[in-house]
């Protein structure tokens, strides 16, 4: 009987502990160079970053792209970074994506999923705001045309201005 | 062991496994590539759905209740 506890409670602590954990705002932003190995990651220190997961499958991920360039165009002088972090498992796709979007803010593959496991987004697409000091302050989950642009546009001009 | 004991571990292993059931068997939002695939959707064929619906609701009665909501990419 004592066998069969000491069991039950082995693989509830072990499973436990395997449970995803993801990000969640107030935490550090981890080093995405070393989650996106070979990937040219642009200097985030002291920026308002925009950590972006998409697909090229995925509708919502397409229809952010025109508002993720308006808000580079508008704050990437101020201090905004924009990274668009592609989760496709095929690499053709991404390719063609990229190639047919032609983003002015930079576009990297997660291609061994490493990014996106760490994160775990909680849908696609999933963005996370990262304040000057390399803390996340919001999360958005999907993206829902000009409210969720509006949204974006308001975090953003309060996280430049401190 | 006394039975209660048993029976209160027992449930505490229960509830602490349905906690974290929800992120055993998941197919996570950025893996759902081959589901949003628009060849998982069940009305590819325009012909074949009503055509099938119309067998259903002739033979059984048991017209509707196919649907779902949303596809299966997990978007928004």
């Amino acid at each position: 009987m004592k066998t069969i506890l000491l069991i039950t409670a082995l693989l509830c602590s072990s499973m436990m502990t395997s449970m995803a954990k993801q990000p969640s705002a107030g935490q550090k932003l981890p080093s995405l160079s070393q989650l996106l190995p070979g990937a040219s990651i642009p200097k985030t220190k002291g920026k308002v970053v925009l950590v972006d997961f998409w697909a090229s499958w995925c509708g919502p991920c397409k229809a952010s792209f025109p508002c993720f360039t308006r808000l580079h165009n508008k704050y990437a002088s101020k201090g905004l970074v924009i990274i668009a972090i592609g989760v496709d498992t095929d690499i053709k796709k991404y390719k063609a994506f990229v190639a047919k979007h032609k983003s002015p803010f930079p576009m990297v593959h997660d291609s061994s999923h490493k990014a996106a496991g760490f994160f775990n987004p909680p849908a696609m697409p999933s963005s996370y705001l990262v304040d000057r000091n390399g803390v996340i302050r919001y999360i958005h989950k999907g993206f829902k045309g000009a409210k969720t642009e509006a949204l974006y546009e308001k975090e953003i001009l309060a996280l430049l201005a401190k | 062991m006394k039975t209660s004991t048993f029976l209160l571990t027992l449930t505490t292993a229960l509830m602490m496994l349905c906690s974290c059931s929800q992120h055993l068997v998941r197919v996570k939002p950025y893996e759902r590539g081959n589901l949003a695939n628009p060849l998982m959707a069940d009305d590819t064929d325009t012909l074949q759905k009503p055509m099938s619906e119309h067998v259903y609701f002739s033979r059984e009665g048991s017209y509707g209740g196919g649907g779902v909501g949303g596809g299966g990419c997990g978007c928004n």
